[in-house]
């Protein structure tokens, strides 16, 4: 399955919902072009949905590290949302989990922002 | 594969159609051998893994450079291997990606993560290509029982 992203606004927060398998080739391009496309049109509070992202290999875990420090240049915050269990454990065992904000829900997600 | 052969190799392209191709070769692979949910998906990212490095790294996307992947059931393991025709590049001198300083770096993290879910990772480098061996313990009652049938 290649990954899908749709976003909405929520109170001036950009969420992505992200669904299917962020990896090496179209997954990992489809993040950063979405990433991207929302910085360069003043969306710098943005949270990656990923209830829906079943697999993610280490070229997506490094495009949401590019995303996160890319938003974080640019004056923006990127936060995570919604970890499957597979993406926890691979964030736990990469030390990602101390570096990215997760939250499980989207209300509180939203509300974090400043 | 049949179950009952005990190895089976292919040639591969140097492409992203060759780590999908690999990863899904994996997946069904260890599901024959009785692996768990768990440990089918840590196998099958453990190759995905190496097969990035040998077609990204090794062969770097060359037209005339093979990727060889070979499943090999031995007694209590199934050993995989995976060599490219690249330079010999020596993978083991990856910085550690748990290191503070390499945490944000966006690359790195593949032989990190085939060694967390093997338990055996050798990496062999040479003029003519890089050999990467991953060794999967078999576990369990129905990898056991299939050992013992054949």
């Amino acid at each position: 399955m290649t990954m899908k992203v749709g976003s909405r606004q929520v109170d001036g927060v950009t969420i992505v919902d992200c669904s299917g398998r962020i990896t090496l080739g179209e997954g990992s391009v489809i993040l950063r072009d979405t990433v991207r496309d929302l910085l360069s049109k003043g969306n710098k509070k943005i949270v990656l949905n990923l209830a829906d992202v079943n697999y993610i290999d280490s070229s997506g875990i490094g495009e949401l590290v590019s995303a996160f420090t890319t938003t974080k240049n640019q004056g923006g915050e990127l936060k995570l949302l919604n970890l499957t269990k597979k993406v926890n454990d691979l964030l736990q065992i990469t030390k990602l989990y101390t570096v990215f904000d997760v939250k499980d829900d989207e209300a509180s997600a939203v509300k974090s922002f400043k | 594969m049949a179950m009952t052969e005990q190895r089976v190799s292919y040639t591969l392209d140097s492409s992203l159609e060759t780590i999908d191709n690999a990863e899904e070769k994996a997946t069904r692979i260890a599901t024959e051998l009785g692996f768990g949910d768990d440990e089918v998906m840590q196998i099958s990212m453990a190759v995905r893994e190496g097969a990035v490095n040998a077609v990204l790294h090794g062969n770097a996307y060359a037209p005339d450079k093979k990727v060889t992947l070979a499943f090999e059931r031995t007694g209590s393991e199934l050993v995989i291997t995976i060599r490219d025709q690249g330079k010999g590049m020596d993978l083991s001198k990856i910085p550690n990606p748990l290191a503070p300083e390499n945490l944000l770096k966006t690359s790195g993290r593949g032989i990190f993560l085939m060694r967390s879910f093997m338990d055996v990772v050798e990496i062999r480098p040479s003029s003519t290509g890089t050999e990467l061996k991953l060794i999967k313990h078999v576990h369990g009652p129905t990898a056991g029982g299939k050992e013992a049938s054949q």
